[in-house]
C-alpha cells in the first residue's frame, strides 16, 4: 500500500433519502484526515454510484442510508460492481442499519457497517487499512 | 497569590453555554430584568409582541393539537393506523408519505424500488387519497401533510377529497409543509431549481389566502436543527426563509397581511430544555416585530406566529433505547412550556425504524399524561417572568438579529442557499457536533456515558415495525387499474393545460386540481413540469 498518494474515498447517498448529516460529517472527517473525498450528493441511483466509482477510479465506497432500504440498495450495488468486473471494491455503510440485517449485508459483500456508536478514528483506520 | 486566593480560583465555576453559544450565569435575579418593560417586551399571551403565547387562555381552554407523525404502506394501511390513533386521542392527523411520493415518483418508477410505502404512505393518484380518508370526517379533523416539492398536487387531492365529503374549500383545515427553501439546506426532498420551486410554493400560498383561508399554506420549518444548526440559528433562518416567500408574494400584489395570516411555522425541540423555550419565545416576538415594524401589519392574526413543535428525532439513540422515552418526554415538556399550538412526539423505536403500535401508543400517552395528570395546562405561560427564561429569551433574540443581519449583509438567504454557503456552514457545525459526542464533550447517556458493554439490542429489533415487501407490487397493480379505468383523454387534456400554464405565470393550483380530478398520477404531473425545467435539480451539498 503506497503511503505517498492520499487515500481516495467515495461517499454516496443512494436512494431517495435526503438526510445526509452523517454523510457530510464523515466526508469532512475523511478530508480532515488527509484523504481525497468525493461526496456524490443526494438521490443517487446505484448505477450512478458505480459510474462515479469507475470514472474516479475509487475502490473505497461509503453508502449512507437512513430510509431502511439498505438491503435492496446494497444488493443492487454489488450486482452492478460485479457486472462492471470490479472485484476490489470495498463497500462500507452507515446510517440506520438494524443489527439483525448486518449478517445479510456481510453476505452480500458489505465490508463494514458503522453507526451511532462508531467514531471518525475507527472509520479512518478502516479506510487506511483497505486502501489500494 | 496566597493560599486562600488559590482556593478561590479553583472554585471559580466553569462558564456553561447553551448549544447556541450563549453564556450562562449560575443564577439569575431581578437585576437581570431591570430593563424589562412588560408591555413592550412581553405582553400577555395573545397580546403583541406575543412573547408569552398567542392566545389569552392558552391551554386553559384548549390543549395543543396532538399531531403524531404517522403513515406507511398502502392508503388502506394508513387509514387503519389513523383511525387507531384518533381512537387513542390523536386530535389532528400528520400524514407521513413515502419517499417516492415526496419526490414526485410513482410507485412503478425505477427510482421507487425498495422505497414504496416504507417511510410513509404511498400516494400515486387521487384514489389513494380517497382511501386514506375513508370514514375520517375532514370537516372535523385537520390533516397536516409533510410534503414539499409536490405540495400543490397533494393539496389539490386533499381539496377534492374534502369536497367529495361535502366540506367546501373555504372550510378545509390542515397544513402542507410546502417550505422548499429548507429542503435545499436541511431535508433534501426538492425536485426543481429554486425559482420554479418558489413559484409553486407561492402559488399555494396565494391560492389558500383566497380560497382556503383556514388552511395553512406553508409551515416554515426548522429542520436545520437536525442538520447542523443550533436552535437560535435555525430560528433566524426560518424568519429569513419566510420573508423570501412573503416578499415574492408582495411582488405579486397581494397584501402582506393576507399572506401572513396563512403562514404557519414549525421547529424542533432539541436537548437543551430552556434554550428550546427561550428560542420559541424570541421567535414569536421577533416575527411579530418584523410584521409590525417592517411590513406595517397591525392585524393580530397576521402578526402571530402559530407554531408546531415536534420533539427532535436526531437524538434518538440505539443504545438503551427505552431512554428515548425519557428524552422525548422532556423535549415535549419544553414544547408545552414554550406554548406550542401542536406537538408531535417521536417514538423510542424510531432510532431503528418507523414506530410500531406499542411505541406509538406510549408517545401518545406522553401528551395525555402532561395534559391531564400534571396540572401544567391549568395556567397560561407558567414560566413568564422567570429571571432566567426572560433573560435567555432576550439573548436569543439578540443572537437571531446578529445572524439575520449577517445573512442580509452577505446577499440574503436565497443567494447564500444557491451558492451553498448556508450548507457549508452547517456541514462544518455538524461535524464539530459529532466530534464532540465522540470525544465525550457532549454527553449522550448510553452512548458515551454509562454505556453497557456488549449490549444486546436484538430484543428491541425484534419488535420493530415490519416493512411489507409486497406493497410495491400491490401499489403498481392499483396504479395500473386506476389508469385503465380513467378517461385518458381527459387526463391528457388536463396535463397539457398544466404544462401550458407552467410555461406562463398563472397560478398552478387550478390546473393541479383539474389534473388530480382526472386521476393523473403524481409522477405524470411532475414529469410534465420536468419537461419545462429540463429535469431535476442538483443542489450544492456544502461538502
Amino acid at each position: 500500500m503506497s503511503t505517498d498518494k492520499p487515500v481516495r474515498v467515495l461517499v454516496a447517498k443512494p436512494g431517495l433519502d435526503g438526510h445526509d448529516v452523517g454523510a457530510r460529517a464523515v466526508a469532512t472527517a475523511f478530508r480532515n484526515a488527509g484523504m481525497e473525498v468525493i461526496y456524490t450528493g443526494l438521490h443517487q441511483t446505484p448505477e450512478q454510484i458505480v459510474q462515479a466509482a469507475v470514472q474516479e477510479d475509487i475502490s473505497l465506497i461509503g453508502l449512507s442510508i437512513l430510509s431502511g432500504a439498505h438491503v435492496p440498495i446494497c444488493k443492487k450495488l454489488m450486482e452492478l460492481l460485479e457486472a462492471e468486473g470490479i472485484d476490489d471494491a470495498v463497500v462500507f455503510i452507515g446510517g440506520v442499519i438494524p443489527y439483525r440485517d448486518r449478517d445479510e449485508l456481510k453476505k452480500i459483500g458489505v465490508a463494514a457497517v458503522f453507526d451511532q456508536n462508531s467514531n471518525f478514528e475507527e472509520m479512518v483506520e478502516f479506510l487506511k487499512k483497505n486502501a489500494k | 497569590m496566597g493560599q486562600k486566593d488559590k482556593k478561590k480560583e479553583k472554585k471559580k465555576p466553569v462558564t456553561k453555554y447553551t448549544e447556541s453559544g450563549i453564556p450562562l450565569k449560575r443564577l439569575y435575579t431581578p437585576d437581570d430584568l431591570k430593563d424589562l418593560d412588560y408591555e413592550r417586551d412581553l405582553g400577555g399571551p395573545g397580546e403583541y409582541p406575543f412573547t408569552r403565547g398567542i392566545h389569552p387562555s392558552m391551554y386553559t381552554e384548549r390543549l395543543w393539537t396532538v399531531r403524531q407523525y404517522a403513515g406507511f404502506g398502502s392508503s388502506e394501511d394508513a387509514n387503519k393506523r389513523y383511525k387507531f390513533l384518533i381512537d387513542q386521542g390523536q386530535s389532528g392527523l400528520n400524514v407521513a408519505m413515502d419517499l417516492p411520493t415526496q419526490l414526485g415518483y410513482d410507485s412503478d418508477s425505477s427510482h421507487a424500488q425498495g422505497e414504496v410505502g416504507r417511510v410513509g404512505v404511498a400516494i400515486d393518484t387521487l384514489d389513494d387519497m380517497e382511501n386514506i380518508f375513508k370514514g375520517i370526517p375532514l370537516g372535523k379533523i385537520s390533516a397536516a401533510f409533510t410534503i414539499n416539492a409536490p405540495a400543490s398536487i397533494i393539496l389539490a387531492m386533499y381539496t377534492v377529497v374534502a369536497e367529495k365529503q361535502g366540506v367546501p374549500r373555504d372550510q378545509i383545515r390542515g397544513t402542507v409543509q410546502n417550505d422548499i427553501l429548507k429542503e435545499y439546506i436541511a431535508r433534501g426532498t426538492f425536485i426543481f431549481p429554486p425559482t420554479e420551486s418558489i413559484r409553486l410554493a407561492c402559488d399555494i400560498i396565494e391560492y389558500c389566502q383566497k380560497e382556503s383561508p383556514r388552511f395553512n399554506a406553508i409551515s416554515i420549518s426548522g429542520h436545520m436543527n437536525c442538520a447542523g444548526a443550533y436552535s437560535v440559528q435555525t430560528a433566524a433562518y426560518m424568519c429569513l426563509n419566510a420573508l423570501v416567500y412573503l416578499d415574492e408574494l408582495v411582488k405579486r400584489g397581494i397584501s402582506a397581511e393576507k399572506i401572513a395570516s396563512v403562514l404557519a411555522f414549525m421547529t424542533t425541540m432539541k436537548a437543551n430544555f430552556f434554550e428550546n423555550i427561550a428560542t420559541v419565545r424570541a421567535l414569536r416576538r421577533k416575527w411579530a416585530k418584523i410584521m409590525k415594524e417592517d411590513y406595517g401589519i397591525d392585524n393580530k392574526r397576521a402578526q402571530t406566529l402559530r407554531i408546531m413543535l415536534p420533539a427532535d428525532t436526531g437524538n434518538l439513540i440505539i443504545k438503551q433505547p427505552l431512554n428515548n422515552i425519557t428524552r422525548t418526554t422532556l423535549r415535549a415538556l419544553s414544547a408545552v412550556l414554550a406554548g406550542a399550538q401542536a406537538i408531535a412526539i417521536p417514538c423510542y423505536d424510531e432510532a431503528f425504524a418507523i414506530p410500531n403500535e406499542e411505541s406509538s401508543r406510549i408517545s401518545l400517552m406522553i401528551h395525555q399524561i402532561i395534559a391531564h395528570e400534571t396540572g401544567i395546562p391549568d395556567v397560561a405561560d407558567p414560566l413568564g417572568g422567570s429571571y432566567y427564561v426572560e433573560t435567555l429569551t432576550n439573548q436569543c433574540e439578540e443572537k437571531m438579529n446578529e445572524i439575520i443581519d449577517d445573512v442580509r449583509s452577505r446577499g440574503g438567504m436565497l443567494k447564500l442557499i444557491e451558492k451553498g454557503e448556508i450548507q457549508r456552514q452547517m456541514t462544518s457545525q455538524l461535524y464539530q457536533y459529532q466530534k464532540s459526542i465522540q470525544e465525550g464533550k457532549t454527553i449522550v447517556m448510553g452512548l458515551n456515558k454509562y454505556a453497557l458493554k456488549d449490549e444486546d439490542i436484538s430484543k428491541y429489533e425484534g419488535e420493530l415495525h415490519e416493512y411489507d415487501n409486497t406493497i410495491m407490487d400491490r401499489q403498481i397493480e392499483k396504479l395500473k387499474k386506476v389508469k385503465a379505468g380513467r378517461d385518458n383523454e381527459k387526463t391528457e387534456k388536463a396535463l397539457k393545460e398544466l404544462e401550458d400554464a407552467f410555461r406562463g405565470s398563472e397560478n398552478m393550483m387550478h390546473y393541479m386540481i383539474e389534473a388530480v380530478k382526472s386521476y393523473a398520477s403524481i409522477g405524470e404531473i411532475v414529469g410534465t413540469l420536468e419537461k419545462i425545467t429540463g429535469g431535476r435539480f442538483r443542489a450544492p451539498t456544502g461538502v
